[in-house]
């Protein structure tokens, strides 16, 4: 962990980044006074409980952290600050119900299908998840899509020129199964041969989340498993959802000093997002006879802020024929879409949710892509307020349809 | 005063969470990019209109409540530092761009709005906002007003002061006058009041509506980078690109350390192995440009640069820009504490400048980054300290007392572009003499008679803010950090 208090030299240029600044326009609501809070804190000159407010105020979003040149390690430092503040509290975080629910059902897809069927499932989680998991909760629709399963090996479409492993996912599968079809279909397309083992469960991102460190483990370790198996070399381990990405990302952190830390770390080291594995393969060509399209691409943070990745999206849909790109002139800031955010600060959550909407709009786009389904509701929501009905969809789902 | 009936008359001008007086709400308040100083206040408000600052500063007048007028806190000397007992009139709400007139080429505007905002705004006329500090992406037009600040790009524009026309102020007892016009044309009548207030650090009251001049986007960039062996032999590259007739855009100066900070925050590929690096940016009409290169690489190669890079397309260029804008605050990687000096020498002396204060950190056994405002001989040393030893601040700040007089020795003066502020306020009659302190004194009289508009600032005298504590972290303390 790095010294992220002392390392804040105080300048402001985060406060530009921050979706909270931008809305309320004050020091407590910026990364910078959040800093400066829970340095207070910790120093003793403040109590918690009154910091609490601004530090519950912030999205997470990671905005800020590109932001600032001097390298502060704002996730770090809020994850380290609630862990320490939350073990000195007497009230917990979760009720045990909530709890039990969350570890036994949302890792699992067929239990979660039968739960959200049941259609309580979004409410009693909804308050304490990451915001891109409880986004896709949001998503819960009145009727689920019917279940795809996908086949264990999916061959490459014309010369093979990579293998890859899919992480399918553990919400995602349920809630949006044609993502998962689009991605091995663009993969497949691209002469990318995609083996999807069967053991495979959930990342474990949500556990860690809420500090089940020990489940979280159990599930990763899993996953470890599962992908040593593959018979023969694969290039990557491929994901699609932003959240999962910067989870496993993390792999090597969650085993730290455990047996399994280098298989781990290996692990960590093959995940790839779809976009960036796509981009540095470089896409075959695509049909030329494409329509006419203008899009606008929308940075989910958990890929553009907290992976760093904000290129490769561009590119590859800058590769297809007719369609031109467009971006947004809002600085990349939050659409506030987390779920927990959506109930405890609606307001706030609310304007993101416009600015957002009004800053698609005002590109003239006639669709908008992302990289993260957390993101959709919210955009889908602001958009149809202002009677903009625009279709929301995910970068792989443009693609493929692309090459059909 | 009857202080809670002064809250209360805040409260009613400010309702509800727009007037904070909880500690908790204070803190963030209590310092501004210069952490080496902080005052709590007694209140921070957070008005919304210009009749709503107004009243405040009234309600101030009347109890003779002391005010500081605040934009984004980026100040490096302590000009928004809260002052003891008073309130701080936080602006950042205050940031509409009201009127855009193209064909004048001009835009009025409030004081909190963002300068990189204006930019943003008639970017669809083709028309740009040139003052660019590097902290433009969320430091305020109020703020650059209140210090004059500059930017890379004023050695060929001027500082905010060449792009101000008109300025509609609230002077601290509360009475509202404006100041130049809307137009270009209608300047050069009467006393340059604007020239008075635009520099005045928050002193002579408060500024409300903001009329700036516009310039046409240039054509082209052509942004050059060139890599020296010594800091010497870049600050005397300065010099020749001057002799040699050309005017650029930019020229800024970036040492090792500097570099090395900057490179890890943007991963640019700055000229690997420089002790110094020129970064020369013409821009203009294409083919004046083109011409204007040619002659600049001449220039250069006969300077003794060992590398010559030139940005390849818009993308370089915005991470070169990123690299240098973001230069300060990457320090932060290198050290926990700094302190960055302002000081201005001609141009002709930078080369020995550089050279005398190299001297002169090294017999104090302090690391300086050095990274400036080359062609206007606007120096920035950072001072690395380490604030957690005994009297390592107190040390730093003796050798930046130090790097000032050899900027005045030069020919220089205290501050370019960052303010007196608190930080440089007792140097200030080193400067300047008695008789010329009591003009300004006289002139701060006149126009603020009960000494509530930031008063301790800029000029001399009054009491000193209180340093910080230094001392271990407590997240170290707690376990919860550990420095690698
Ligand atoms: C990393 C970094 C880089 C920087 N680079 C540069 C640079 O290149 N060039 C440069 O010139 N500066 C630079 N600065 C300094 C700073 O950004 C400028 O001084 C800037 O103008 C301050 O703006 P602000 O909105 O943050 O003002 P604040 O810091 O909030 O206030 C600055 C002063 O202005 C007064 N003030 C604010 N608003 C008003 C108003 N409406 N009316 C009257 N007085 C007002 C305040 O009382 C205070 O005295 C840099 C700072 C940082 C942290
Ligand atoms: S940008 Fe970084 S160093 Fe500057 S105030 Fe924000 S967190 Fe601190
Ligand atoms: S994580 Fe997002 S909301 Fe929180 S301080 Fe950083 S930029 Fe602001």
């Amino acid at each position: 962990m790095t010294g992220a208090i002392e390392s804040c030299v105080h300048c402001g240029f985060c406060l530009a980044a921050c979706p909270t600044y931008s809305v309320l326009g004050e020091e407590m609501d910026s990364p910078r006074g959040r800093i400066y809070l829970m340095k207070n804190v910790l120093e003793g000159t403040l109590e918690a409980e009154q910091a609490q407010p601004y530090i519950d105020r912030c999205l997470g979003c990671m905005g800020c952290v590109p932001a600032c040149p001097s390298g502060v390690a704002y996730g770090d430092l809020l994850t380290s600050y609630r862990a320490k503040i939350e073990s000195e509290r007497s009230r917990p975080l979760l009720d045990s119900v909530t709890r039990r629910m969350i570890i036994e059902t949302l890792p699992y897809p067929s239990r979660f299908r039968a739960a959200a069927k049941m259609g309580k499932l979004g409410k009693l989680v909804q308050g304490v998840l990451p915001d891109q998991l409880s986004g896709m909760l949001n998503l819960v629709p009145e009727r689920l899509p019917p279940p795809v399963n996908l086949p264990n090996l999916i061959p490459a479409q014309g010369e093979k020129r990579a293998r890859v492993a899919f992480l399918t996912g553990c919400v995602q599968t349920v809630l949006a199964p044609n993502i998962n079809q689009a991605t091995v279909a663009l993969l497949s397309a691209n002469g990318v041969e995609v083996v999807i083992p069967d053991s495979q469960g959930c990342c474990g991102s949500i556990l860690s989340h809420i500090g089940e460190e020990g489940r979280a483990k159990t599930l990763a370790r899993n996953n470890l498993n599962a992908f040593a198996q593959i018979d023969g070399e694969i290039d990557a381990i491929i994901t699609n959802a932003a959240g999962c990405g910067s989870g496993m990302h993390e792999y090597g952190l969650l085993f730290k000093g455990d047996p399994e830390e280098t298989a781990a770390e290996a692990f960590a080291h093959k995940v790839k997002d779809i976009t960036v594995f796509l981009d540095e393969l470089g896409l075959v060509p695509l049909p030329k006879n494409q329509p006419e399209r203008r899009v606008a691409y929308h940075d989910a943070c958990h890929l553009a802020h907290a992976q760093g990745v904000t290129d490769p999206p561009r590119n590859l849909l800058n590769a297809v024929p007719n369609l031109t790109l467009l971006e947004l002139n809002d600085g990349g800031l939050c659409c506030g879409s987390a779920g927990t955010y959506n109930l405890e600060q609606p307001e706030i959550a609310a304007q993101l949710g416009e600015r957002k909407a009004q800053a698609i709009v005002d590109t003239g786009a006639e669709m908008v892509v992302m990289g993260n389904i957390g993101c959709f509701t919210q955009v889908e929501t602001h958009l149809a307020k202002m009677g903009k009905q625009l279709p929301v969809m995910h970068t792989v789902e443009l693609l493929a349809q692309a090459y059909r | 005063m009857n202080t809670e009936s002064f809250y209360q008359q805040l409260q009613e001008i400010c309702p509800g969470r727009r007037t904070l007086t909880r500690d908790v709400d204070l803190l963030p308040y209590e310092s501004d990019a210069l952490v080496a100083f902080s005052t709590k206040p007694a209140a921070v408000v957070l008005p919304e209109s210009a009749e709503e600052v107004v009243a405040i500063v009234k309600v101030c007048y009347a109890a003779g409540v002391p005010f500081v007028a605040r934009g984004s806190g980026t100040s490096l000397s302590g000009g928004s530092m809260p002052i003891k007992d008073g309130v701080v009139i936080a602006l950042n709400r205050l940031n509409a761009i009201k009127h855009i007139d193209p064909e004048q080429r001009t835009a009025v505007v409030e004081p909190g709005v963002v300068n990189l905002h204006i930019s943003n705004a008639v970017k669809q006329y083709g028309l740009y906002y040139a003052p660019d500090p590097s902290s433009q992406s969320i430091c305020t037009i109020g703020g650059n007003v209140a210090f004059n600040s500059g930017g890379a790009h004023c050695l060929k524009y001027g500082m905010t002061s060449n792009h101000v026309l008109g300025l509609k102020v609230v002077l601290p007892d509360g009475e509202i006058v404006e100041f130049g016009s809307e137009s270009l044309e209608g300047m050069g009548v009467g006393p340059d009041l604007i020239g008075l207030f635009v520099g005045s650090e928050g002193l002579f009251g408060i500024a409300l509506e903001i009329t700036v001049r516009l310039l046409p986007i240039p054509e082209q960039y052509k942004t050059v980078l060139a890599g020296y062996d010594t800091l010497e032999k870049a600050g005397d590259a300065v010099s020749a690109v001057v002799a040699s007739g050309l005017l650029p855009g930019a020229m800024e100066i970036m040492d090792r350390l500097a570099l090395k900070a900057a490179e890890a925050a943007v991963k640019t590929g700055y000229p690997e192995g420089a002790a110094a690096v020129l970064i020369v940016e013409l821009e203009g009409e294409s083919q004046q440009v083109e011409r204007e290169f040619e002659h600049l690489v001449n220039v250069i190669e006969g300077s003794g640069a060992f590398e010559i890079q030139v940005a390849q397309n818009e993308a370089h260029r915005a991470k070169i820009w990123k690299g240098r804008k973001g230069a300060f605050s990457s320090v932060g990687r290198l050290s926990p504490d700094y302190i960055v000096q302002d000081g201005v020498v001609p141009r002709s002396q930078l080369g020995k400048a550089l050279a005398e204060i190299e001297k002169v950190s090294n017999s104090y056994g302090l690391q300086v980054a050095n990274v400036f405002h080359a062609g206007d001989g606007n120096l920035h040393p950072l001072i690395l300290y380490n604030g957690r030893e005994q009297g390592a601040l107190e040390h730093a700040e003796a050798l930046a007392g130090e790097i000032l007089a050899i900027c005045i020795k030069l020919g220089g003066t205290l501050t370019g572009e960052h303010g007196i502020g608190i930080e440089k306020r007792d140097y200030m009659p080193q400067l300047f003499s008695e008789t010329d302190l009591d003009a300004m004194y006289a002139i701060r009289n006149r126009i603020d008679d009960k000494g509530i508009a930031n008063p301790g600032k800029k000029l001399p005298g009054g009491e000193a803010p209180a340093l910080k504590m230094h001392g271990m972290h407590p997240l170290e303390k707690a376990g919860i950090i550990s420095r690698e």
